[in-house]
């Protein structure tokens, strides 16, 4: 059944193999742009969107490559498809939508060399997702990553007022603290729907 | 062969996505003002948010939209501010160069819910743990150096009373300070003042004087002796309205909590109390 398998593919990215806590991918913005929680929300929507239209975009791409038996240039090519992705929604949504364009801000064209969208795309074409999987996959991979970011948020605006050892302070704790989600997220390893 | 396909497909990839984003660009070009970039030139940089837009992108582009005035930055110096103008087309009027003030002289003056703080240094953390701070009185500092450390021009800091005290030269008036105390006792007022009442307590004269050896007991001396009606008592808190003070003097002779203070006459907010 098709919805299982959405569901099935969704519960994957948000929780198992959360892009972020289980993979380990996009790590850069998760450290940079934690520390307040309303950044921290405007980079996870901006992941979702940024995701969801790569997933959709480098599934033709990467048929193209496929009948041209060129598999083999699956990442550069991504690469070249995100970046220009990024650029011309950039331009699109300053243009036709400001006020989305003001609310992404920064975050977009930093997006544009996050290894969690190259990774996203990657994964599509080694699961062997279809069209649909693959912008579900997509999407669902950012809203884990605004999971695990605004989780991160809030706890670093509390870990301000803890008062670690010299050594720890600011970043050392920032990573502690993300390894620990990490650890935390294990638990979710092995779930699975029983259909 | 096959590498000449790999060249051609990404070349041809390449070429078309530039070619996408070449059109897109003229298609959805939206005319950035050249304004813009010398006002965000003359801004300080330092996106301290004093002027209530986000950093100084987000100020230059008010400016320029002519939603803010040219010297909607509060830590701009003159010249810069009159550059400003000149982009804009409009001429300055000098503008009046503002301060922050903390509306304290407490610290170990004011009466102290435990002998000794263990705490987090940091006054948010202070509110917490002793509920509503851990002053008697519900109104002041509380020295833990939270605007200390908020301060983008090392212009604030807790002084030997520990009371946090403003240094008027470096201080820019950009408010950060204000924006993270949370007892909100830090306000702003114009730079060329000589008297200053630092109070801010709301109590009425009975509960102030306990909690406090220098607090504002709302007696309303200073009211009635100010020759140019400048002072009034709001909730028990006597305040100056700077528009009217003629710096004369007089509620500095007549506090009798010795409270009100011409801070060029000693260069010191607020002296050591005399023990009755």
């Amino acid at each position: 059944m098709q919805w299982t398998t959405l569901f099935d593919i969704a519960l994957g990215a948000i929780l198992v193999n959360n892009f972020i806590l289980a993979q380990f991918l996009g790590i850069c913005p998760f450290m940079g742009v934690s520390k307040k929680m309303d950044t921290a929300v405007g980079m996870g929507f901006a992941v979702i969107f940024v995701m969801g239209l790569a997933s959709a975009l480098c599934y033709p791409v990467n048929l193209l490559l496929d009948s041209l038996g060129l598999s083999y240039m699956r990442t550069v090519a991504f690469i070249l498809v995100i970046a220009a992705l990024v650029q011309f929604v950039e331009m699109f949504l300053k243009k036709s939508m400001p006020a989305l364009y003001e609310a992404l801000g920064v975050y977009l064209p930093l997006i544009t060399t996050n290894c969690a969208v190259l990774g996203v795309v990657l994964l599509n074409v080694q699961n062997s997702h279809n069209f649909i999987e693959s912008v579900v996959y997509g999407i669902t991979g950012g809203a884990g990553f605004l999971l695990a970011i605004v989780l991160f948020a809030s706890i670093r605006e509390r870990l301000e007022f803890a008062a670690p050892p010299k050594a720890f302070r600011g970043f050392p704790i920032a990573l502690i603290t993300a390894g620990l989600m990490a650890l935390c997220f294990m638990g979710f390893q092995g779930l699975q729907i029983p259909w | 062969m096959n590498i000449f396909y790999a060249v051609l497909t990404l070349g041809a990839l390449g070429a078309v996505f530039s070619l996408v984003l070449a059109i897109a660009s003229k298609v959805f070009e939206v005319k950035t003002d050249a304004r813009l970039a010398v006002i965000l030139d003359c801004l300080p940089g330092a996106n301290c948010g004093g002027c209530g837009y986000p950093g100084c992108a987000g100020c230059a582009a008010a400016i320029v939209a002519g939603e803010a005035p040219v010297n909607a930055c509060p830590s701009c110096p003159g010249d810069q501010t009159s550059r400003i103008a000149a982009v804009m087309g409009v001429e300055v009027a000098s503008v009046e160069r503002r301060v922050a003030f903390v509306r304290c002289a407490g610290g170990n003056r004011a009466g102290h819910k435990f002998d000794k703080y263990v705490g987090i240094e940091d006054c948010v953390a202070a509110m917490k743990v002793a509920g509503n701070g851990t002053l008697d009185c519900a109104f002041g500092c509380l020295g833990r150096g939270t605007c200390v450390t908020a301060c983008k021009f090392d212009a604030i800091h807790i002084n030997e009373r520990g009371v946090a005290e403003v240094d008027r030269e470096k201080c820019t008036c950009c408010m950060q300070c204000a924006a993270v105390c949370p007892k909100k006792v830090i306000v702003s007022m114009p730079y060329a003042v000589d008297i200053v009442l630092p109070c801010a307590n709301k109590e009425t004269g009975k509960e102030a004087k306990g909690h406090c050896a220098i607090s504002c007991i709302g007696c309303k001396l200073c009211e009635k002796n100010c020759p140019s009606g400048a002072i009034t008592v709001k909730k028990n808190v006597a305040v100056i309205d700077y528009d009217k003070c003629t710096s004369c003097g007089t509620c500095v002779t007549k506090c009798p909590r010795k409270l009100i203070v011409d801070i060029h006459a000693n260069g010191k907010v607020a002296p050591v109390v005399h023990e009755q």
